[in-house]
């Protein structure tokens, strides 16, 4: 990787004995985090791998890389979990993927893969035959966790669920009425994202990572195409850099007021939920309108953007947000004022601010803990450095800060983008890529997208195909904060505690 | 929340202005749907069971949408239930993963006949962009039959609408 401080980016490689002490080393920096953790085929070594872990650390500003090379012959590594828990499913995903063992890994179970494909199953393998796979036995059943003792049962739900929502399979284990643990098991949705990308050019990937996670589409698009602009070496123009900002933000206003709604909706809010709902659809047409699609679709590209805001499209897109963010303020005056809202989520599914560090958390449940990070102040990209704005925090962790941190985004987000139209110059809005191929290599892509950081770990090949690529959604991130906010909690309030994370499963299960 | 009700009231339907900024054969639609259904079913509405099969979640995103106030479908009578027991339509999304290929399997047999299968979006179609995963089972088709089929990375709430319209012809 391009060890260059311009990027925001350096990255080492040590022999595999010293992994585990250099990643300890910077997990120890101030403030620093556990982003993701990667595994790759050796290109020049049938057989053999390299494993890298990449730290946020945001005092430099800077994404660290530390990677090792893992030979045929040995086929494991230290496991950094025992550790650092944030590494937990990081490396559980690199065993089942690569057949790579975390030795010392306290969890040998699979995370995405399910039963029906048989043991020994690893698709990210450069030698995995799907054929094969596919006509195998399946593997074991997974063994979930038993909690046991007296009065203890447990309560399975899913993977299909009773609303419009994705599928995902939860298993309570209660004693009463308290939930005692929750288990998540997710990967239904799995679509082999990230083998599918390889081979591909950075264009015909694109439109994979725009469909990750169908509401964050384009912050998936903004992430890879970043990572295929650092290959190139290739800055958009400021036009694009701006209107990168309004596009990213306006998806940030979408989602933060349809899942304000949904909060509204698990407490049988019924009136305050209808009001969002009507904004947030506001909001999606006028995406239509400037852009030719109501989920941002084929707007970025690598160089820029594909949907100019001619002179009058930005001025009614201003006076649109003025608006907008009139109504809201008038609408959020009703949920504060609403006992019964206000009631349910003021100390339900608390998230303590120290679980969330250690489990890596990212995005507004992490900042509803007080955990202070946001990628557009910690990693500036797009011209989020010239847009100075405040990263929303608050204390108490639970379903009330969650919306309250978004609440208060909003209002941000209002006031980036009418601050990103005062400063559009004049100019165009795409570059092309220097001489059409980016350079062979590998670099990251982020982006904070309405639920936190989306990463993007991109490595091109000699003719500038896709030979791996690791997305890194913020669900992955989060949804282990899930089961600490439930635990003590009554299996009601599940769904308005999972509704206030509002995670994707397609963005956990690629 | 007083006032907002006493200004609805005097703007009238919520769903007006906005719907017209969509499309205002959204109605037109709607008004045919509901005269249909209430000659076909004696006034109890259709019910429809949503089942996200490989889903990237915009699809889910659009089929929500049409239930808040700005498109309101039940107010033409389809109603979105909890049980595929319950269901007349079952409206399917995304690749069918193979990781729900059973599930989805199994909530179309708990379904009563005549259960009208939508597929939607091009996912549902053909794969759309994740065919030929090793992950992705196959289209809609392959796994349940379907009757009726919807184009769109996501269909837009319209074609949603005309798909439960052309549902209501094969009850
Ligand atoms: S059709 Fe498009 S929106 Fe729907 S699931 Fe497929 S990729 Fe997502």
């Amino acid at each position: 990787m391009a060890d260059d401080r311009s990027t925001g980016t350096e990255s080492v490689t040590v022999p595999l004995d010293r992994l585990a002490s250099t990643c300890r080393a910077l997990s120890r920096q101030p403030r620093a985090r556990l982003a993701c953790a990667a595994a790759e085929n050796d290109p020049r070594c049938p057989g053999a791998f390299a494993v890298h872990y990449v730290f946020s650390l945001p005092e430099r500003s800077l994404y660290s890389s530390v990677g090792a090379p893992i030979p045929a012959s040995a086929p494991s590594f230290a496991s950094l979990t025992p550790l650092l828990p944030a590494a937990n499913l990081h490396e559980r995903e690199i065993r089942e993927f690569f057949g790579l063992t975390p030795v010392g890994h306290p969890d040998p179970r699979p995370n995405l893969l399910h039963e029906l494909w048989p043991e020994g199953t690893h698709p990210l393998r450069r030698d995995f035959d799907p054929a094969a796979a596919r006509s195998g036995q399946p593997a074991p059943d997974y063994p979930f966790q038993r909690v046991q003792g007296e009065g203890v049962f447990e309560i399975p739900v899913g993977p299909v669920h009773a609303g419009i929502i994705e599928p995902g399979h939860f298993r309570f284990s209660v004693a009463g009425e308290p939930i005692i643990n929750l288990e998540i098991r997710l990967g239904f949705v799995h679509k082999g994202i990230e083998k599918l990308a390889e081979g591909r050019t950075p264009a015909e990937a694109l439109s994979l990572a725009e469909r990750v996670s169908g509401d964050a589409s384009f912050s998936h698009g903004l992430a890879f195409c970043q990572a295929v602009e650092r290959l190139a070496g290739a800055e958009p123009p400021p036009r694009a850099l701006l209107l990168r900002v309004v596009f990213a933000e306006l998806e940030r206003l979408y989602n933060h007021l349809g899942d304000i709604a949904g909060i509204a909706t698990d407490v049988g809010f019924a009136f305050g939920a209808a009001q969002m709902l009507i904004l947030r659809e506001r909001v999606l047409q006028r995406n239509r309108e400037l852009a030719g699609h109501r989920l941002l679709r084929g707007i970025v590209v690598p160089g820029g953007v594909t949907a100019d805001l001619a002179g009058s499209s930005a001025e009614s897109l201003r006076s649109f947000l003025a608006s907008l963010l009139a109504d809201f303020i008038e609408v959020e005056r009703i949920y504060l004022e609403a006992d019964s809202l206000m009631d349910r989520v003021e100390g339900t599914g608390v998230v303590p601010r120290k679980v969330a560090e250690d489990l890596g958390a990212v995005g507004p449940a992490a900042r509803a803990c007080g955990v202070d990070e946001d990628l557009r102040q910690d990693h500036p990209y797009a011209a989020y450095a010239e847009l100075p704005f405040q990263v929303q925090l608050q204390e108490d962790g639970d379903v009330a800060a969650r919306m309250a941190v978004k609440a208060a985004e909003l209002r941000e987000s209002v006031s980036l983008i009418s601050r990103a139209l005062d400063r559009l110059p004049e100019g165009p809005c795409r570059s092309g890529l220097p001489d059409g191929n980016p350079a062979a290599g590998t670099a990251l892509g982020w982006a904070e997208s309405s639920r936190g950081e989306v990463l993007h770990r991109l490595t091109l090949d000699s003719q500038g195909r896709v030979a791996r690529l690791k997305i890194k959604s913020p669900s992955f991130s989060n949804w282990p904060l899930l089961s600490w906010a439930v635990r003590g909690e009554i299996v009601p309030d599940f769904p308005l505690i999972n509704k206030s994370f509002n995670l994707s499963y397609s963005g956990n299960d690629r | 929340m007083f006032d907002i009700i006493r200004r609805n009231l005097k703007t009238g339907q919520v769903t007006v202005p906005v719907t017209a900024g969509g499309d205002p054969e959204f109605e037109l639609v709607g008004a045919e749907l509901k005269a249909k259904l209430s000659r076909l079913l004696n006034g109890r509405s259709l019910h429809v069971r949503e089942v996200d099969a490989g889903s990237c979640n915009g699809c889910e995103l659009e089929i929500t949408g049409l239930s808040t106030p700005v498109y309101d479908i039940e107010r033409f009578g389809i109603h979105f239930v909890a049980s595929p027991r319950h269901a007349d339509v079952l409206l399917v999304t995304g690749p069918v993963a193979r990781q729900m290929e059973l599930a989805l399997r199994k909530t179309y047999e708990a379904a009563p006949e005549p259960r009208i299968v939508i597929a939607s979006g091009d996912c549902a179609l053909d794969c759309g962009v994740f065919a030929g995963s090793y992950a992705v089972y196959g289209p809609v088709e392959s796994v349940i039959p379907v009757d009726i089929r919807i184009k769109g990375c996501p269909p837009p709430p319209m074609s949603i609408l005309r798909a439960l319209l052309a549902a209501v012809d094969r009850l």
